[in-house]
This record gives structure tokens, C-alpha cells and sequence, in this order.
């Protein structure tokens, strides 16, 4: 490959995820349904990746997003922020996010 | 039918089978719809708000070459209003930039261009257009600097598929999100010239292999999707996801298709939105329900574990190549046909070499005439 290919993003607890700019997450009212769409595809996030998903906005980083879900689902800070970190690092891998 | 049926995801717009191009390995039919049989742009405005209706996400604006309906970007601004997710598939040489412009402004969301070679020479001649590349390499920059996102289709044959590591560079280079690296499929005139078109086996394991190394080296960099050469395969594509699951097409002139190709199956009838809602044709077209689900299979794939992955396959390849679209596809091993494959395959390295014909309106009858 070129000397000039991107690298792949590696997810930290640093990282400010945000939704890439051709992907969107929406409610459809005929399924009642939270859906992902993206080019040829469509992904239907449950609850938990849908509050993850949700706060890929660009302003949160990975740390912070743990914090707040660890509130919300009164777990453990270190197990919600491994898990967050692996899901983003699917998201960057899948190019639905960029970090 | 013992499953509910669900509403369709994803529809597939042919506006129009104009195209500046001529690639021989077009699926569209051989007998080209001329602009006379075209849709007005009420129709096409009615079907989409018809189609987000009924739950279709994702509406992939193809042809023909769709930038040369003048209303397209009237059709991307209703499907954007009603949040639906708009596709461009595009030969990307008649975008001037003003164009890509008020397309992003109407709301597209992404813009596939092909690339029929990774060198200048073979997109010409494969496209037979002069200049082709150059105007694609430069829309494809247009559609990055307007903020979309770009997927490189690169439809593989035998001319091009030892350009594929070139495919790979030309879509890093231009910062494509997505590869696709589509092994084209034996369709319409793509059949025609079958044996023009064909890869020898060498060449098509040595490209699995590029595109694999590929895959894993940038993830998280592009993605690659492969559309696998079924011709040398053990098992069958699930085409459209199954027929009338969760996708359809509509042609030129209105007509709603299971697939693109399914008007080669003879004793099908096709409705239009002129005279049907597209709810009813969904659910219940004749057409729609011919192959729907796995009750109308035959042996082998009835009683196969895999037909609810494969379903069956291809039903305009079976009718193609087996002469029953209600038998299983002869891509499949398991196929009584199945000999077929590799018999094209040696028919097409081993015969004369005759020359490609060219997709475009009146080429078939001069061909049979010459």
C-alpha cells in the first residue's frame, strides 16, 4: 500500500467517537424501531448499543460515555468502559464511526 | 407462507436504461426500455412516498445512468423529507460539479461510482467512452469535496481482474469508505458475452486471495465488500436476500420486479403503481409470491439446511441455465446442473475469441444479423 494510507483508529478512553457522516440513526415508525443506515445497509441496534450509538455525537469521549452508562445501568465504571471500548472499536472498524 | 411477512428495507430505482456507457457486462435486459417508456417525475414522487410508506429505508437510485433524468434531485429531496436513505449509482461522467452540489443539497447521502478499469485504457474500453475515466476520477473528488461519502464499484471480468490490487489503490486514493469488488454477474448482456467475459479459475483464486490479504490489512480503513464469482463457487448468492424478502426493483416504466432480471422468467406478470398500490404488489402480486419463502422449492433445496441462507439462489440463473426457475440454482453443488458452471468456465477459456457486443439499443439484432 501507499505510504499515504490511513491508518486504522485504535479506540482509547480518549477517543471522541462520532457517527461517520454517511451514516444515520433513526426511528422507523413502521417497525418501531431504532435503525442504522448506511450504504447497503441497514443495522437494527438494541437498547444497550443504541445508548452507546447515541452518544457518538462527536463531544463525548469514550471515558465520559462509560461514566454516564454505568449511571444509567448502575454497574461497575471499568466493566461498562471495557465493553464501550470494544463496541466503538467495531463501530471505527466498520467505518460507522470515526474516533 | 408460514413466516409473517415483513415490509421491504430497500428498493432499487432503474429511472431510466439511457447511459453514455456500453459496458458489455450490463445486467440490464437486452431489450433496452428507449426514454418514450419512461416515467414522468409524478410517478416516480407518487412510488417513493408509496415506498417510505410501507418501510423501505434505503432507495438506491440506478439505471441506465440516472444523472440524466433532469428531476433527480427532486426525487433525492422527497426520499431525504421522509428520512429515507438515498443511494446514487452512477457512471459519474455526466456529473458536472453544480450537479453534485445540489444533489448533496437535496439531501443524498451517498454516490457509488464505477470504474470499469483502475487504468484509463480499459475503462474506455470497456465503457467505450472517451475520456471516461478522467471524468470519473474527477467526480469522484467532486462527491468528496461536496462532503458525501463514495463507495468504488468495480465490476470484474476477464479484462480487468488483474487490475484488482490497482482497484484497491484507485479507492485509497480517492478516500473512498467502500470497495466493491463485484465479479460480474451473468445476467443480460453480461450473458450474452459470457464467453468474452469469463476469468479463467487461476486468476479468480488469485483474486480471492488479493482480496482477502486486502481485507485484513485495512480494516478500519475501507471497506471491502466482494461479490463472489458464483460460476466458481460450492454455493449459490442469496440473491436480492431472497426473492421479495426484503428488496425490489422498479424498471424504467413503472413495472415492480422481484429482482432486476426477473422479467426473463416467462409467465410472470408485473404490476405498476398506475394501477396498484404498492402495499398490495408487496403482498400480494402473483409475481412477488411465486418464490417467496421456500414452499415453492423443489429437491434439492426443499429439504437443504442451507435454504433459508442461500434461498435457493438465483431464480434467473436457474431459468437461465436449467430452464426451470423453480429448480435450484446451478451455481449450487448440490445442483444437478451444476456441471454447467464449469463447463462456461472451460467453453470460455477454451473457445475462439469472438468479439464483445456492446450494450446498446438495436446492438442484439445487429449482432444475430452480422
Amino acid at each position: 500500500m501507499t505510504a499515504t494510507t490511513p491508518q486504522r483508529a485504535l479506540v482509547s478512553t480518549r477517543s471522541v467517537p462520532a457517527l461517520s457522516r454517511h451514516v444515520r440513526l433513526q426511528f422507523d415508525p413502521v417497525r418501531q424501531a431504532w435503525a442504522m443506515l448506511s450504504p447497503e445497509r441497514v443495522y437494527w441496534p438494541d437498547d444497550v448499543s443504541r445508548d452507546i450509538i447515541s452518544r457518538c455525537d462527536g463531544r463525548t469521549a469514550v471515558a465520559e460515555m462509560a461514566r454516564a452508562l454505568a449511571g444509567l445501568y448502575s454497574a461497575g465504571r471499568d466493566d461498562i468502559e471495557k465493553d464501550v471500548m470494544e463496541f466503538v472499536q467495531h463501530l471505527a472498524d466498520e467505518l460507522l464511526v470515526r474516533l | 407462507m408460514t413466516d409473517k411477512l415483513l415490509p421491504p428495507i430497500a428498493m432499487l430505482a432503474e429511472l431510466t436504461h439511457r447511459c453514455p456507457l456500453q459496458c458489455p457486462y450490463c445486467s440490464n435486459p437486452l431489450e433496452l426500455l428507449k426514454a418514450d417508456r419512461e416515467m414522468p417525475t409524478g410517478f416516480w414522487l407518487d412510488l417513493f412516498e408509496q415506498a417510505a410508506d410501507l418501510g423501505v429505508l434505503q432507495v438506491h437510485l440506478s439505471g441506465g445512468e440516472p444523472t440524466l433524468r433532469p428531476d433527480l434531485e427532486a426525487f433525492v429531496a422527497a426520499l431525504s423529507a421522509r428520512g429515507v436513505y438515498t443511494n446514487l449509482i452512477t457512471a459519474g461522467v455526466a456529473l458536472p460539479e453544480a450537479r453534485i452540489e445540489a444533489l448533496a443539497k437535496a439531501g443524498l447521502d451517498h454516490v457509488q461510482i464505477s470504474f470499469q478499469g483502475a487504468h484509463w485504457a480499459t475503462t474506455e474500453r470497456i465503457g467505450k467512452y472517451r475520456g471516461g475515466h478522467e471524468r470519473k476520477l474527477e467526480a469522484a473528488r467532486r462527491v468528496r469535496e461536496a462532503g458525501l461519502a463514495l463507495t468504488v464499484n468495480a465490476p470484474v471480468h476477464r479484462h480487468n481482474i488483474e487490475q484488482v490490487p490497482a482497484f484497491i489503490e484507485l479507492a485509497l486514493a480517492l478516500g473512498a469508505e467502500r470497495l466493491e469488488i463485484a465479479n460480474v454477474q451473468y445476467a443480460g448482456w453480461a450473458l450474452l458475452n459470457r464467453d468474452q467475459l469469463m476469468p479463467d479459475r487461476a486468476s479468480v483464486e488469485r483474486q480471492i486471495e488479493i482480496v482477502e490479504d486486502a481485507r485484513a490489512k485495512l480494516i478500519g480503513v475501507l471497506n471491502i465488500d466482494f461479490v463472489t464469482p458464483d460460476y466458481f463457487a460450492d454455493y449459490p448468492k442469496p440473491c436480492m436476500g431472497g426473492w421479495a424478502r426484503d428488496a425490489f426493483v422498479v424498471a424504467p416504466d413503472g413495472a415492480v420486479l422481484p429482482c432486476h432480471a426477473a422479467r426473463t422468467i416467462p409467465g410472470l406478470e408485473f404490476d405498476t403503481t398506475e394501477t396498484r398500490r404498492l402495499a398490495d404488489i408487496w403482498t400480494d402480486s402473483p409475481a412477488f409470491n411465486a418464490f417467496r419463502g421456500t414452499e415453492w422449492m423443489k429437491a434439492p433445496c426443499r429439504t437443504c439446511e442451507r435454504r433459508e441462507i442461500d434461498w435457493g439462489g438465483c431464480r434467473c440463473q436457474a431459468m437461465a441455465l436449467a430452464g426451470d426457475a423453480a429448480a435450484a440454482d446451478p451455481a449450487c453443488r448440490k445442483s444437478p446442473h451444476h456441471q454447467l458452471m464449469a463447463a462456461a468456465v472451460s467453453a470460455a477459456s477454451a473457445g475462439p475469441q469472438a468479439s464483445l457486443v456492446y450494450r446498446r439499443v438495436g446492438a442484439v439484432r445487429t449482432a444475430a444479423e452480422v
